[in-house]
């Protein structure tokens, strides 16, 4: 950095508190909602695969290459057709969380015990019963593992859609190394990761809220 | 699709293809950048999993590692290398890449290391050392080959993570392919950017599938029955 400037300017973090909240903001929004039609689509495409066993190769055979297609490189596809757009952002962070969501919910709906399910069919549940009664809830803890990753995933990957004119956090990154200027990035890196604790910590809060029995054990 | 039309034009373009700018020169860039940051951080991160998978110590740190790892994001890392190498008057382009991909690699390689040597049986390790075996070979020539498809599992993701990563270096004047995505945006060229875009995702999965077919060949001879 500059000689003489100083790792971090207090005084410029004041100037621009509402500008980094606004960044907080859209970066929590951009991480919701791809998180959210995530978790949709993983949840479709997941119980397509439970009910017929073939489609499970294809399918994490597809969100696998999707997965592994750099995030820049995504997003620069896309460019030509959904333009520098949150749609362009979106379609990127959605397919990244995919294969991560669909892994842990049929991981976890195959894991249920098959005593378990072969009880609550002695007990008259039908199939789609034992689907949402008892393999679901008990999956939930599987789940919700998969979600905390994907959503840890996702916040560091909001910070690379700067390059796209979307990013919270991000675009103060983007804005250090243009302007070399330190007080920038320290902000930008330390807020996103500071958004991630945050929201893994919450998700374990809510997690923990919705599945009483796992404390017991 | 003019779009598609660009990209193959822009891909079939030889001028594309020549001089210190060409599509072969980044290639080979992107490979040597994301080699030697994989390579860096396996010196640092293999002799401490193994060790710790050895000994059994340190369980805790080992897997926590990686989730660690997951939280940093890749441009943030960036951000911190550009500091750390200008800091070390190493300038801009290669080594802020390098101090940005080498912390990225070491988490997945940490964590599968571990578990490698943990989940080899532990009444082959005691036969072994009733067979007069030191604690070195047992670990020479009972934990690591009999742990090697786990321990290559990790350096296949910590690889593909760093070819896809390395594409932001080109953000701290950096070569490799990142500059066609760089310079496409910045410029507006599209065939550029997409050619770039191509080219990256293609040098990912084609990182994926060989360490895929070399964790398949590695698999101990007297595992593959058991399997």
């Amino acid at each position: 950095m500059t000689p003489g400037e100083p790792l971090v300017r207090w005084d410029w973090i004041a100037s621009h508190a509402a500008d980094i909240g606004q960044r907080i903001g859209e970066h929590l929004e951009l991480t919701v909602i791809a998180v959210m039609v995530g978790f949709l689509i993983a949840f479709v495409l997941s119980l397509l695969a439970l009910r017929v066993p073939r489609l499970y190769g294809p399918i994490t055979w597809t969100t696998g290459i999707l997965y592994t297609i750099p995030s820049l490189a995504l997003f620069a596809l896309l460019i030509p057709y959904t333009g520098l757009s949150l749609l362009s952002a979106e379609i990127g962070l959605v397919s990244y969380t995919l294969l991560i969501l669909i892994r842990n919910i049929v991981a976890g709906v195959r894991g249920v015990p098959v005593e378990v399910r072969d009880a609550a069919r002695g007990m008259g549940y039908t199939e789609r019963q034992i689907l949402w009664r008892v393999e679901l809830p008990l999956a939930l803890a599987v789940i919700f593992a998969g979600i905390r990753v994907a959503t840890i995933t996702t916040i560091g990957l909001v910070t690379v859609t700067a390059l796209i004119g979307q990013g919270g956090m991000g675009y103060f990154i983007l804005l250090g190394i243009q302007l070399f200027f330190s007080t920038a990035l320290i902000v930008g890196a330390l807020g996103s990761v500071l958004l991630a604790v945050l929201a893994d910590g919450t998700l374990v809060l809510v997690q923990r809220a919705l599945t009483p029995w796992t404390r017991a054990g | 699709m003019t779009a598609l039309g660009d990209l193959f034009r822009w891909l079939t373009d030889p001028t594309n293809w020549q001089g210190s700018h060409g599509i072969p020169v980044r290639v080979f860039e992107h490979i040597e950048l994301s080699g030697i940051s994989v390579l860096i951080a396996l010196v640092i991160a293999l002799p401490i999993a193994l060790y710790l998978g050895h000994t059994g110590r340190g369980g805790f740190i080992a897997i926590n590692v990686a989730n660690v790892g997951r939280a940093l994001p890749s441009l943030a890392l960036l951000a911190f290398g550009l500091v750390i190498a200008i800091a070390l008057g190493l300038g801009l382009g290669f080594w802020p890449t390098v101090f940005a991909l080498v912390p990225l690699a070491i988490p997945p390689i940490v964590t599968n290391a571990y578990v490698a040597i943990r989940e080899v049986d532990r009444d082959v390790v005691e036969a072994a050392r009733g067979m007069g075996l030191s604690e070195t070979g047992i670990l020479r020539s009972i934990e690591v080959p009999l742990g090697l498809p786990i321990i290559l599992s990790g350096i296949r993701t910590a690889a593909v993570n760093v070819v896809a990563t390395a594409t932001l270096g080109a953000l701290v004047a950096g070569g490799a392919l990142g500059r066609f995505i760089v310079d496409g945006l910045a410029l507006q060229e599209y065939d550029q950017l997409m050619g770039g875009a191509l080219l990256v995702a293609l040098l990912a999965i084609a990182t994926e599938v060989s360490f895929a077919a070399l964790e398949r060949a590695t698999v101990p001879p007297g595992m593959v029955a058991i399997r």
